[in-house]
């Protein structure tokens, strides 16, 4: 049975420039974190990053490495806006295809079941249309005749996840209230790479919480990351929340193009075992 | 009654809006919207469901009685339509459109905001109100910048697919409650808060609205003040949101 166990490094050397990526979780929720820091390190530029945005998107922006965002919004949950997101689009620096929030999952599910594209009611009558002018409707057949909105497949080269378990297999488990889209970032992509809070044996990851649970089962995945606080510092409950004095100093930051260097030396220029030594020591001085 | 504030009124009337709703999910956006679908829930619409905000669904007593992630609000609640959801809104038109997307020109936003988020597929698919904590010309302008909620000529022009379950039903804001039955489904006002004048409204829209021979937004019920006061909102965080 093959050993899908590799570095977030590894993984991320895999794209090239151009890509679409999928980035699991949903606005500051298990974000695969360590997966952005990984991609914000290596050279590549010019993706197109699909996701039910927050700080995963903002970060990106910042970096330079987004030619285009697919998304319904872009948040940080506690707090409503990513100030780096806000800067990239007032500025023109990426292109957007904003999709209501329904249609982006349909989006998932088309290219996961290898259709063209599923109809919806979601999107008749807004903007979404209009900003997004290669988007056709679909008649029905029957005898309803309806007109809906045909939403296209979105294929995807590549996705990262972050599940709170997984063995080095590729079966992978959320542990907390939601699965968000995870499996169907999954299904929908070519390559897919799960990071994870622990990679445990089989037995112990079915034993670790209900069948329901196993979100990911070993044919969705490429790689597995073991990578304890690697959502950081979205949620990854029940593990952990979300690091809101952390969030809060990353938006104070993102705010101030002038201070936005000096965050970056400290929590973004090492690898992650840097990252996370950082953000041990920032709680400390938070609790001081 | 004395002593009742503004917040206190409007917490009401957005309560009123799920008035009748039956065992449908409630879905407020944000402090005044979730206190008035739970005052309801408390009161005279019991049989409402509610979300904890993020995947549970919970009962009056905060008991959880099921599972709602976002998933499942997306492939079945909303599409099912038995949902009655309470926006924000940066931006209203007279004829309902909502704006949370941008403000400017979309390619290049002078202000880039949320996304459209859920607003296309709820405003199609089942009832939807607004609240705006503070009524002023720059919500209530001539014409969005985004249409991410969908109004009543706008779904009339998409066709029947998007009219068959559109019902975009009211706006309560700090200054009184206003829904679509002025002429092509125009807003017009239901009621204005104790204390505000149709002068005061008209010079806070941006559009021509109708506030002739409107009656006064009900007060709290005795009752009703118990609930906020000492039950649902101790602290008063609705003092905060509605200032005036």
């Amino acid at each position: 049975m093959a050993d899908k166990r590799t570095t977030v490094d590894d993984a991320v050397a895999e794209l090239r420039d151009g890509m679409t990526v999928g980035i699991g979780g949903w606005g500051s929720r298990r974000k695969p974190m360590a997966a952005v820091r990984a991609i914000l390190r290596s050279p590549v530029r010019d993706l197109t990053v699909v996701s039910y945005g927050g700080p995963d998107v903002g970060l990106l922006c910042a970096a330079g490495k987004v030619r285009r965002v697919v998304f319904g919004f872009v948040t940080l949950d506690s707090i409503p806006f990513d100030p780096h997101f806000g800067r990239a689009r007032e500025s023109g620096e990426v292109e957007v295809t904003e999709y209501d929030e329904g249609m982006f999952g349909l989006a998932l599910q088309a290219a996961a079941q290898r259709l063209p594209f599923l109809p919806t009611r979601a999107g008749l009558g807004s903007d979404v249309p209009r900003l997004s002018p290669e988007l056709r409707t679909v008649r029905s057949p029957y005898a309803d005749g309806e007109e809906l909105l045909a939403v296209p497949a979105m294929p995807l080269d590549v996705t990262f996840v972050h599940l709170n378990r997984a063995d080095g297999r590729g079966n992978a488990q959320y542990l907390g209230p939601d699965p968000y889209f995870d499996d169907l970032f999954c299904l929908a992509a070519r390559r897919r790479f799960v990071t994870a809070e622990r990679v445990v044996s089989t037995s112990e990851l079915s034993g670790s919480g209900p069948v329901q649970s196993l979100l990911l089962n070993r044919s969705m995945v490429d790689g597995v990351i073991e990578s304890p606080g690697g959502a950081h510092f979205t949620t990854a409950a029940p593990d952990y929340g979300r690091d809101e004095p952390f969030q809060k100093h990353y938006v104070d930051n993102a705010k101030d193009p002038e201070r936005w260097p000096a965050f970056v030396d400290r929590f973004l220029s090492g690898d992650e075992a840097a990252y996370q030594a950082e953000v041990r020591r920032f709680a400390r001085e938070v609790a001081a | 009654m004395s002593g009742v504030s503004r917040a206190e009124v409007v917490t009401v009337a957005v309560a009123e809006l799920f008035r009748d709703d039956g065992e449908i999910v409630a879905s407020p956006m944000g402090l005044v919207p979730s206190l008035g679908a739970r005052l309801a829930r408390a009161s005279f619409a019991p049989d409402l469901l509610l979300s904890d905000g993020q995947a549970y669904l919970v009962d009056a007593d905060g008991v959880i009685e099921g599972w709602q992630p976002f998933r499942r609000v997306l492939d079945t609640v909303v599409p099912h339509g038995r949902r009655h959801v309470v926006m924000g809104a940066n931006q209203i038109d007279r004829y309902g459109n909502q704006n949370i997307s941008a403000i400017g020109e979309h390619a290049r936003p002078t202000k880039q905001l949320l996304g459209v988020r859920g607003a296309p597929g709820n405003t199609v698919n089942h009832r939807t109100s607004y609240w705006v904590p503070r009524h002023s010309t720059r919500v209530f302008v001539e014409n969005v910048d985004v249409v991410a909620g969908v109004g009543h000529d706008n779904a009339a022009k998409a066709g029947p697919a998007a009219q068959r379950y559109h019902d975009v039903h009211r706006v309560v804001t700090d200054l009184g409650v206003f829904d679509f039955a002025g002429p092509d489904h125009a807003m017009r006002a239901v009621s204005l808060h104790p204390g505000v004048t149709a002068e005061d409204v008209v010079a806070a829209t941006g559009f021509d609205l109708d506030c002739t021979a409107v009656p006064d937004t009900r007060l709290p019920t005795d009752e009703e003040l118990r609930l906020l006061r000492d039950v649902l909102d101790p602290d008063g965080l609705r003092d905060r949101e509605v200032r005036r």
